[in-house]
């Protein structure tokens, strides 16, 4: 076992541990309606913490893990590729904006679910919102606790399941008794620990590949298409990897983890400020990890696992104890966005599932009880399924983040910016949605060249509006016949 | 659940008072940010596509070098970085202003 990686990895678990259990304190000290302050943080977060916590809860195990894997096969046209992400810095606060945090505080929404229901005045589109949300990323939870333990594991040498073990222990601890607000002040860690982790490794790979210069004349005599924007084989074709700008780039707006946050900052000033650290953080370190994992191909030719790369050349180019610290940023990303997913999904069983059918009149002090619970069970219940993930749920798994789109974008969009826009389209356009999503993956993936998201996309796009126009007539006339 | 009956007078409702669709003010300046917001991706596509496949398209052995980038790579993935980030700071400082999220009548304390 290396203690100069480990100690890094130890400290960073410390630090994390800490700072969730002092910011579920500091909640305490301060009267808070409990529901409002649990699942979303008493509406107070500033723009620093917003910025790196919508960064580190979109930014996970692919982003340093897997995705510099392939850019280590694929070369820069793979790092274009992760370029595309660079609006999901912006555009998600800008586009969701101002309209959405004040008729959030409007209806007292605390979930997208409560904002999906009052919206459209419907518990049929709440039930649909709230199936979604907690299958699909009951699923991402699990994929990433085992991608969390993998990383431990190689790290470490410690056995997968006490590495998953540690890893489970130390999210649930904070989460569950810090709630939303302690998952978004360790996200700013955990996104600061990201930043500085993409510097280093960046800094020690160009020099231990002697200077840009020399690692590109590398890629280029080994394989010209390395350094060309169409990839390794050249099979990146360009309306492929420009489909990623829906995947990865304006899409994320209709995820519910990123979206729950657009309703969770303080002010206004909070809102700008994350925008302009968000563009900022997100594109350097989406550029920077790719850039790491295409540059590693020239200081260490060969590796076969692409999930690999990052830590081997982590090893491999820093000491060990800056090594560490390295590594904790994948493992940083990992844990931020698994702590995310935790609290929405429990706030989606808490909120949308037990208040709102099982017991609306619950009092206070048993609606805490209830959601420490809640969080803890979910928890447990990942963590006993992580030790062995059964294959239905790896396959769920695949869908996680396309089917959430394709699912609530234009419910989110066109519910807050066409008033035409009525529940039959919105549930036609969930439906339609996820199901052909589903479809499209199974029977005729990357259909037409583009990611399979695209056509999902457009369809429940198509759908929301052509039965939102119909429904809305054939109400007006209903209407008229009635006066 | 959804009585027919029911489903009218959700719906006169709807027409005489829907939260989400007044003329605040507050929504307006919104309006103007998220097409703010729609004109940058627009421009961040263009780039980013243009200068990649536009340069990107050559021999790979033709390709022009800044700073040891290939020059499609320079200008469109770190390019595009620098340059947008100098945009979204332009326009938030510019074009952005500070309203309040809550209503007066329905402050939460």
């Amino acid at each position: 076992m290396n203690w100069g990686v480990l100690f890094p990895l130890i400290l960073f678990f410390i630090v994390i541990l800490g700072v969730g259990i002092w910011s579920s304190n500091s909640r305490m000290k301060k009267k808070h309606v409990f529901l409002n302050e649990y699942f979303l943080g008493s509406r107070e977060i500033g723009g620093y913490i917003l910025a790196m916590t919508m960064m580190a809860t979109y930014g996970s195990a692919s982003s340093f893990i897997g995705g510099p894997g392939v850019a280590y096969s694929k070369g820069l046209g793979w790092v274009l590729l992760s370029m595309a992400q660079l609006p999901a810095g912006y555009f998600v606060l800008m586009v969701l904006g101002k309209k959405f945090a004040i008729v959030a505080r409007k209806y007292e929404a605390i979930t997208l679910n409560d904002f999906l229901k009052a919206r459209y005045r419907s518990t049929t589109v709440g039930i649909i919102g709230a199936l979604s949300i907690i299958i699909f990323l009951f699923s991402a939870m699990a994929a990433q606790w085992v991608g969390g333990a993998r990383l431990i594991e190689s790290i470490t040498g410690i056995s997968y399941n006490s590495a998953l073990f540690i890893f489970a222990l130390a999210v649930l601890i904070y989460v569950v008794i810090g709630g939303f607000r302690a998952v978004a002040v360790t996200d700013a860690i955990q996104g600061s620990i990201m930043f500085v982790g993409t510097i280093l490794l960046l800094i020690a790979t160009i020099i231990a590949g002697g200077g840009i210069g020399n690692i590109m004349a590398d890629l280029t005599a080994e394989n010209p298409n390395l350094v060309s924007p169409f990839g390794a084989e050249g099979d990146l074709t360009p309306l492929y990897v420009s489909s990623f700008w829906i995947l990865v780039g304006v899409g994320v707006v209709g995820l519910p983890q990123v979206t729950v946050r657009a309703m969770s900052y303080k002010n206004a000033k909070a809102m700008h400020r994350a925008i302009i650290y968000s563009t900022i953080f997100v594109g350097f370190i989406m550029l920077g990890m790719h850039l790491i994992g295409a540059f590693a191909r020239s200081i260490i030719p060969g590796i076969e696992v692409g999930d690999t790369v990052m830590p081997t050349i982590a090893m491999e180019v820093l000491p060990p104890v800056l090594a560490g610290l390295v590594l904790t940023a994948p493992m940083a990303a990992i844990m931020s966005t698994v702590d995310s997913l935790l609290i929405l999904v429990s706030s989606a069983v808490v909120k949308d599932v037990y208040i709102s059918f099982i017991n609306p009149n619950a009092s206070e002090k048993k609606m805490k009880n209830v959601s420490f619970f809640v969080t803890a069970i979910l928890g447990i219940i990942v963590f006993l399924i992580s030790l062995s993930p059964p294959n239905f749920l790896i396959w769920l798994n695949l869908f996680a983040f396309g089917g959430l789109e394709s699912a609530f974008i234009w419910p989110v969009i066109f519910g807050l910016y066409w008033k035409g826009g009525n529940k039959y389209g919105a549930i036609a356009s969930m439906i339609v949605g996820v199901g052909s999503y589903i479809m499209f993956h199974t029977f005729y993936p990357n259909a037409f060249g583009m990611h399979t998201v695209v056509i999902p996309i457009v369809l429940s796009l198509v759908f929301y509006v052509f039965v939102s126009l119909i429904s809305g007539k054939y109400e007006s006339k209903a209407r008229l016949h009635l006066e | 659940m959804d009585v027919d009956t029911k489903k009218r007078t959700e719906n006169i409702d709807t027409d005489v008072q829907d939260p989400m669709f007044t003329n605040d003010s507050r929504f307006k300046q919104g309006r103007k940010e998220v097409l703010i917001g729609v004109g940058l991706v627009i421009f961040n596509f263009l780039w980013w596509f243009g200068f990649a496949y536009g340069l990107g398209s050559a021999r790979p052995e033709e390709y022009q070098y800044i700073l040891g980038f290939p020059a499609w790579f320079f200008y469109s993935c770190i390019g595009s970085l620098v340059i947008m980030s100098i945009l979204v700071v332009f326009f938030v400082k510019k074009y952005f202003v500070e309203v309040p999220f809550d209503d007066e009548s329905n402050e939460e304390k």
